[in-house]
């Protein structure tokens, strides 16, 4: 691997940056391998990532239908944070922030991790003592936290109208919480795994599976079968589509879930805001652009486009916070398909045909999971068990009722 | 933007109306095992192509009604009242029609 460094960049530079090499190989797929990794998306990357890094399996492919990151780790609105409500979620999300805030010396690929606060708002009193009632439990499962009158959120805010059709009384900050550059990390995991071995295959899409005696064997592909005793899906909104050519059904919901950029300004917004009761966040990113999102589209799609209604409702939520973004053009929107779970916790573990894993259900709330989801899958795989931090997100919770309902905590509601 | 076509008031937005997710559910016996029951509460067909689903129509007639929906084109195939048998397209998977069957089985 070329490695980034201040000097490799002054050398190339000057010879005119004709010696920079591809970040990744691209090989032909073989016709066997330890591991497949279905889904080179951010989840799938790091999983093979981990795979080859942590427990020295490097004969992994990943074999991804369309290009790396061109799904839903293309499509996120960039946030990371570790806030959530139960125990067992703020445990696993906290163990992705940690493993974000190293991310960038361990690939050696900047992944641009800014930690300048994720603040939630409340519009009510009964919403402020949820913003409490949450706060604490945050910090009691280790997490930083912290409440916020309404004059501190517009000192940190000064563009914000707390006067708004919902007024802001309050809320509180995850201060590590942020944003990182969704492309880097996709790359940097890629570039990363590749190195190791990983055989990244783009444009191959899963047709199939080849499974005898109670256990997989293989995969039946668009460039032909290629065999493995171990495969995991990391796939997103196509889980479902996935899972049923392996025959199996999963408790998932598909929904668009629309973003929007304005054109870049100048530095006007420093934290993240979020609303889950008027349903939008908004952050400004690196570029300058304001970054808009809001809840999915209540209803199945797998169109990877939304509709009008949910974008007008989310643009007007955004603009009673910040009237003065009225002025903004929005330059680029556009839909994932996200998979939503019955109680918005992932699915994550073994399946009942043996040898394949499931790594999906992130719902509107994947990208800050990568680096947990693929370090946690990646040990599940090697050890065929689950992680201990994904212990209780296995498909089994929904026969046991042992849910873990994450939908008040998630930020929006989905 | 949707327009569905309530049979009730006729043709209107989508913010009209509420999604209700899958139609033609049955609940299975008590006596079901407890893999059936998880299948009866939380796992639903959510296929790319057709989709019987339920809609109401929150802000007109309140009524809930049925629709056969192509969830890759939006593009709406049929609309019937609760309690009509669902209309069949040539094209349909025969696995969708076996996964409700199992559903409903004891």
């Amino acid at each position: 691997m070329q490695r980034y460094s201040l000097l490799n960049l002054a050398r190339n530079a000057l010879r005119g940056n004709k010696d920079w090499r591809a970040a990744w190989r691209t090989p032909t797929p073989k016709r066997g391998y330890d591991v497949i990794v279905i889904g080179g998306g951010g989840h799938g990357l790091a999983t093979a990532y981990y795979l080859a890094r942590e427990h020295g399996i490097r004969n992994v492919a990943v074999l991804e239908k369309g290009w790396i990151g061109g799904g839903n780790s293309g499509r996120n609105t960039q946030v990371c944070r570790s806030n959530y409500f139960y125990p067992a979620s703020a445990a696993f999300y906290e163990h992705s922030l940690k493993l974000y805030e190293g991310l960038s010396r361990e690939l050696n690929f900047n992944i641009m991790l800014s930690q300048r606060g994720v603040l939630s708002l409340a519009h009510s009193e009964h919403e402020l003592e949820i913003n409490r009632r949450w706060a604490n439990a945050t910090l009691m499962s280790g997490v930083d936290s912290e409440i916020l009158s309404a004059a501190d959120i517009k000192k940190l805010v000064p563009r914000i109208n707390l006067e708004s059709r919902y007024p802001v009384l309050g809320g509180f900050i995850q201060r590590r919480g942020g944003i990182a550059r969704h492309d880097a990390v996709v790359w940097g995991y890629a570039r990363a795994a590749s190195a190791l071995g990983v055989d990244i295959i783009q444009n191959c899409e899963v047709t199939g599976f080849q499974a005898s005696a109670g256990r997989v064997r293989g995969v039946e592909t668009s460039l032909g079968a290629i065999t493995a005793d171990r495969v995991v899906m990391s796939v997103a909104g196509h889980s479902s589509v996935l899972a049923q050519r392996a025959g199996l059904r999963l408790p998932i919901t598909t929904m668009a879930l629309q973003a929007m950029v304005t054109e870049p300004i100048k530095p006007a917004l420093d934290s993240i805001l979020v609303s889950g009761a008027i349903h939008a966040y908004v952050s400004q990113s690196d570029r300058g652009e304001i970054v808009i999102g809001g809840a999915a589209d209540a209803y199945n799609s797998y169109a990877q486009r939304g509709g009008l209604p949910v974008l007008q409702g989310t643009i007007a939520a955004v603009l009673e916070l910040f009237p003065s973004f009225s002025r903004l053009r929005l330059m680029r929107h556009w839909a994932g398909m996200v998979d939503i779970t019955p109680d918005t916790t992932p699915i994550m573990g073994l399946t009942p045909l043996e040898g394949l894993y499931i790594n999906c259900g992130w719902g509107t709330g994947g990208f800050k999971a990568i680096p947990g989801g693929g370090h946690s899958m990646a040990d599940t795989i090697a050890n065929n068990r689950p992680h201990p931090l994904i212990e209780r997100f296995g498909l089994n919770r929904f026969e046991n009722g042992a849910l873990i309902d994450e939908g008040a905590a998630a930020g929006v509601a989905h | 933007m949707l327009r569905l076509a309530c049979p009730y008031c006729g043709v209107r937005d989508q913010p009209e109306f509420r999604f209700g997710g899958q139609s033609h559910i049955t609940r299975p016996d008590f006596e079901v095992s407890d893999a059936v029951w998880a299948d009866y509460l939380f796992v639903r067909d959510n296929l790319k192509g057709m989709l019987y689903e339920r809609w109401l129509h929150e802000y007109g007639c309140g009524r809930w009604f049925n629709v056969a929906r192509d969830t890759a084109t939006h593009e709406v195939r049929a609309v019937y009242r609760m309690g009509e048998a669902k209309p069949m397209f040539h094209h349909e998977q025969a696995s969708s029609c076996q996964q409700t069957a199992k559903v409903g089985a004891p």
